[in-house]
């Protein structure tokens, strides 16, 4: 760890992939303690977690607080980590395998984070789960005969819970430990980027600092110097996930999936986790034509991942010092910010209207507005 | 200040969202109840003052105990649970505590007319009658003198459970203290016209305050619901409800002590990190 060089022009946006990588030692810790004591059968589960787990287990709620608390609060750092990469365009230059092994990570994330929300078969989470594979069915010619393999049963039952459970507790993890893997492994050849995207010979730097000249280098060794910075940011964020664990974990637990599942009544409102709020906003925002909805949905799934070829201006500098790139930067925030708002709220009135416009304003950002920044900037360099 | 400006700016954009998606889009979804009333202030006052107990004995046993049991006036009911819960689809309270969780104006207004005072005439006509009859005959002086003498026998103090087990265990079940309804579950099916839910989690589903709300009259939350208004003093609903709080969330305030402990941890780590940190970055800025 000693041999591996960070540039040392550098902020706590940073430290996000450490914070990132203590929220999921911590979710595959508490997730191993709920394990013994979770029942992945439709008819214990409920009663498995609320009471075994939640009250006749020493301390049992607090590995399902934290469980809770951190699947939610890595989702809050995932987006803050994407959007410092984007904002110092972290995903040029080389860089490019970063970017898409990392936009896998959120993928696989967003499975493991949806197939986790069913397992304590409580109320939000059985219709989430019933809506969001019946997407699955619209596809076209082979949605019916998918649907039916996905839920192993006509609807959402048993056989749903169990495949999920093998799904959530062994082959995603798997997988997104793997995908880590590969994501730091594609950092050591571009290295990390910097505040000003400057490039640096990372071999001169580093035998600056060895010889003593600490500096004047531009680098600094991952242990002690960089990782005695991101253990500081990341205490401090320990102490803000605590008072969320113990105190507010209510905005990690839906109150509604404290009722057990029940198919014969369907909740008033039905709304998926708050990190997938924005893209199922677009899904209902081509109110008028659902296919349409769910074409697009499809497409803003894999948007990001396209982000390096849609940007394929050669200028890497933050998005302060490329005026164009920076307005855009922030209308993509703020899109996003109503997108998520208006996914949670009812679609009725002129609701229905903000969801169509933010998504059309969401699409025209990436497909139209970005390539003419970098063809501008092309023409500029 | 650099990093604090963004630090400022990351808490804007994430506090806005927060904002959105939690307290802003509740206050929509969520139908906006007034506070819960205590005092009853829809039934017109009886005048209660001058009621006699002695009196409102012979009352009661002339009229209540063909349905009701007194058991610590050592009066059994007429029926056992089963045959009552055929008969009238609801096993009738005993009536041993009932002031002790009852408004004394609730309680005078639903022997006079227990459809209206419960808030159910929607749901109870004459093609599906509610079973216990209204006793209009009754002059405000006679309703003064029953609820004088209900007062009279009834303990001052009930425990929570006590107060639970009076008021609403005859229908709901509490699974996770092994309580269940004393009617049984088909009879109240046909009574109610669904299934009266198990209470266990109500705490973490429903929350203190909904529950205040909800308890005190459930048609403001659940138009059109089967589940009576019980017409509970403010003492003995917050009883229920603390009831529920130790059978739900029987870890609360272990939660409460062991969060503000490990902040502290946290909050030290956070501080000797700090100064490790500026004793490492020393040597290299």
């Amino acid at each position: 760890m000693t041999e591996y060089w960070i540039p040392k022009n550098i902020n706590f946006l940073w430290a996000m992939g450490v914070i990132l990588l203590t929220l999921f030692t911590a979710l595959v810790v508490s997730g191993i303690f709920l394990l013994m004591y979770y029942k992945p059968d439709a008819k214990l589960a409920y009663d498995s977690v609320n009471f075994t787990i939640m009250q006749e287990v020493a301390f049992g709620w607090l590995w399902r607080h934290i469980h809770a608390t951190a699947a939610s609060m890595i989702f809050v750092i995932i987006y803050i980590h994407m959007f410092v990469a984007i904002y110092y365009g972290s995903y040029k230059r080389g860089r490019e395998m970063i970017w898409i092994s990392g936009m896998l990570l959120f993928v696989i994330f967003s499975a493991e984070a949806f197939s986790g929300y069913m397992l304590p078969w409580g109320q939000m989470s059985y219709w989430a789960a019933s809506v969001i594979t019946g997407l699955f069915g619209k596809i076209p010619v082979i949605g019916p005969d998918l649907l039916m393999w996905i839920r192993g049963n006509y609807v959402v039952a048993d056989a749903t819970l169990t495949r999920f459970f093998m799904l959530h507790v062994f082959l995603l993890p798997v997988v997104i430990i793997m995908i880590i893997g590969m994501h730091f492994y594609s950092l050591r050849i571009p290295h990390v980027n910097n505040q000003e995207g400057e490039v640096l010979d990372f071999e001169a730097e580093e035998k600056k600092y060895k010889e003593g000249n600490k500096k004047e280098s531009k680098v600094i060794p991952f242990w002690p110097v960089f990782l005695s910075k991101d253990i500081f940011v990341v205490c401090a964020f320990m102490v803000f996930f605590f008072y969320l664990v113990c105190y507010h974990y209510e905005f990690a637990m839906d109150p509604i999936n404290f009722e057990r599942a029940n198919s014969l009544k369907t909740p008033t409102h039905i709304y998926p986790e708050w990190y997938f709020l924005w893209s199922y906003e677009v899904l209902r925002g081509f109110f008028f034509n659902g296919n349409l909805g769910l074409v697009v949905f499809g497409i803003v799934q894999i948007i990001f991942f396209l982000l390096p070829l849609l940007d394929n201006s050669p200028v890497v500098k933050p998005a302060h010092q490329r005026k164009a790139f920076q307005v855009w930067f922030w209308l993509l925030v703020v899109d996003m910010v109503v997108l998520t708002i208006y996914g949670k709220l009812p679609p009725v009135g002129n609701n229905r209207y903000v969801g169509l416009v933010a998504s059309l304003i969401f699409l025209a950002l990436f497909f139209v507005i970005l390539p003419l920044i970098s063809r501008a900037e092309k023409k500029g360099a | 200040m650099k990093e604090l400006k963004i630090l400022a700016i990351l808490i804007i954009v994430i506090g806005a969202l927060y904002y959105g998606v939690e307290p802003y889009a509740h206050s929509i979804m969520e139908p906006k109840t007034a506070p819960a009333d205590f005092a009853f202030k829809d039934l017109k006052p009886i005048d209660l003052s001058r009621g006699v107990a002695s009196k409102g004995k012979d009352l009661v046993a002339q009229n209540c105990v063909a349905c009701h049991s007194l058991k610590s006036q050592k009066i059994p009911a007429p029926m056992d649970k089963a045959a009552a819960g055929v008969s009238f689809g609801v096993v009738p309270p005993d009536l041993s505590h009932i002031a002790s969780v009852l408004n004394p104006q609730f309680l005078a207004h639903f022997i006079k007319d227990p459809t209206k005072a419960a808030l159910l005439t929607h749901k109870y006509k004459d093609d599906h009658p509610y079973p216990m009859p209204a006793f209009t005959q009754f002059s405000d002086q006679d309703l003064a003198d029953i609820v004088a003498y209900l007062v009279s026998i009834a303990p001052k103090n009930l425990s929570d459970k006590q107060v639970f087990m009076q008021a609403c265990q005859r229908c709901h079940d509490i699974k996770y203290d092994k309580l269940y309804a004393i009617t049984d579950h088909k009879d109240l099916h046909r009574y109610l016209g669904s299934n009266a839910p198990d209470l266990s989690m109500m705490i973490r589903s429903l929350g203190r305050e909904k529950l205040e709300v909800f308890i005190n009259d459930p048609q403001k939350l659940l138009h059109g619901t089967a589940m009576p208004r019980v017409g509970l003093t403010k003492k003995a609903q917050e009883q229920v409800i603390n009831y529920l709080e130790q059978t739900g969330d029987s870890k609360h305030h272990q939660r409460h002590r062991l969060g503000i402990q490990i902040m502290l941890f946290f909050a030290v780590m956070t501080l000797l990190a700090y100064f490790w940190k500026q004793k490492v970055w020393r040597e290299v800025h």
